[in-house]
């Protein structure tokens, strides 16, 4: 019999809805095996078509985006409900991802930013009749219902993709991989056996010589961040930002841990300076995982 | 009741830890306000641990090594100083105050300076109140 699976979208950009398209021709082979019961970006689906399937019907619901509104919450509730396996596809269900970055401001700033006070926008309001209520922190997916598997990546590498769909078809939810990305990594032969990094450098400011990214200075999460998406940013010559989220636990303090012992500051002074050069450290190591840092928002702790 | 900081301390085996309990074992005083960890090196202390500890209810942490030079390992301390500067900016960025994160050198005969820090950071966090960060 086929397998029933359900995709559905919460606050997210729908590059995720879009890489499930990415594994090619693989998806006929997919919808061979299964019946798409529900999948509003793609097709007309309503939410009362879903309330109507019986408990458990669905064998897999895919979740995408991260909870930002009281819609996205109650939906994911209730395809929990509905379904026997929930997956969090893709990195804003996992960790949060870009959109995360917004736990460093509160609602009112993000009201402000969005709405009201911004380049393009004048005499702007903030809308509030009949809409989902906006939540004051991003949660991911599992801090709101249990979750069985997740896909990382943003979105999903097609690789990755496979790998989790044909594990996820037969019942399998441990798929992912467990070594770093430097493993696949395309410049790892340039890698010299002892690295020192005397000065960060900005990717853009750099005239790439093809090495390792880290051996040039520029700041690249490979070394702490899942591997298995084939290294497709380096390979387009992008150092790695860490959108696979880390091996055990969090890819952004492990690598704070790793960049830091790099740093060769010669003395104390010259160390600070270094240090002091990188800028945006949450933008840069949590870039995907901020709602993991801050699960509750930004800590209120100024004086 | 008045507040009563609670602090965890990460000490190095070889040096910290020895100062601490030469601290004890020379009578000195100093506030019962620390959970002290050992750990075989400061250089061991992931900035992962220190927001673990943040997170789960930790008002201050403070981290205790060998003097540069001195590292059992050589260079762990190193690493460990750099480490906690950019842990410290990442604090900052998160919102709470970097001066709740501590990182002093404590040799293994320096019972007195260690009892003496203790004090003044523990003093320094009751200052600052408690960290909201936990939930």
């Amino acid at each position: 019999m086929k397998k029933k699976i359900a995709m559905y979208w919460g606050a997210g950009c729908g590059g995720c809805d879009v890489s499930l398209l990415g594994v090619h021709e693989k998806l006929l082979d997919l919808l061979s095996v299964v019946d798409i019961v529900f999948w509003p970006c793609a097709m007309d689906f309503k939410y009362e078509d879903l309330e109507k399937m019986e408990d458990g019907s669905i064998d897999i619901a895919f979740y995408n985006g991260a909870i930002r509104t009281e819609e996205n919450e109650e939906m994911a509730k209730l395809l929990r409900k509905k379904a026997k396996m929930l997956v969090a596809y893709g990195s804003c269900a996992m960790e949060g991802c870009v959109i995360g970055l917004a736990n460093l401001y509160g609602r009112e700033e993000i009201f402000d930013a969005i709405y009201l006070n911004n380049e393009t926008t004048s005499d702007g309001k903030v809308p509030s009749h009949e809409l989902p209520e906006f939540l004051p922190v991003l949660k991911t997916l599992d801090s709101v219902v249990k979750v069985d598997a997740f896909i990382p990546g943003c979105p999903p590498p097609a690789p990755v993709l496979e790998e989790a769909l044909n594990a996820l078809l037969n019942g399998e939810t441990n798929f992912l991989a467990n070594v770093a990305l430097c493993d696949e990594c395309p410049r790892r032969d340039s890698k010299p056996d002892k690295l020192e990094i005397k000065k960060i450098k900005r990717w853009h400011a750099v005239n790439d010589d093809g090495r390792c990214f880290l051996a040039q200075g520029i700041i690249c999460m490979g070394l702490a961040t899942r591997a298995g998406c084939k290294a497709e940013c380096i390979t387009a010559n992008i150092p790695c930002t860490g959108c696979m989220g880390g091996i055990d636990g969090l890819s952004g303090t492990s690598t704070i841990s790793a960049i830091a012992s790099l740093i060769d500051g010669e003395d104390e002074e010259k160390e600070k300076e270094v240090i002091e050069s990188i800028q945006d450290v949450i933008g840069t190591f949590f870039k995907y995982s901020t709602a993991k840092l801050l699960p509750y928002g930004r800590v209120k702790d100024e004086s | 009741m008045s507040f009563e900081p609670k602090i965890v301390a990460f000490l190095c085996n070889w040096c910290a830890y020895a100062g601490a309990d030469l601290a004890g074992v020379s009578r000195l005083k100093y506030p019962a306000n620390i959970v002290p960890i050992r750990v075989l090196c400061s250089g061991r202390i992931d900035p992962e641990f220190i927001l673990h500890a943040f997170r789960n209810g930790a008002d201050g942490v403070f981290i205790g090594g060998c003097h540069p030079g001195d590292c059992h390992y050589i260079k762990g301390n190193y690493h460990a100083r750099r480490r906690i500067l950019l842990t410290k900016k990442l604090l900052k960025e998160m919102g709470i105050n970097e001066k709740r994160l501590r990182l002093e050198w404590v040799s293994a005969t320096e019972g007195r300076k260690f009892a003496n820090v203790v004090s003044q950071f523990v003093e320094e966090i009751r200052q600052l109140g408690p960290l909201e960060a936990k939930k």
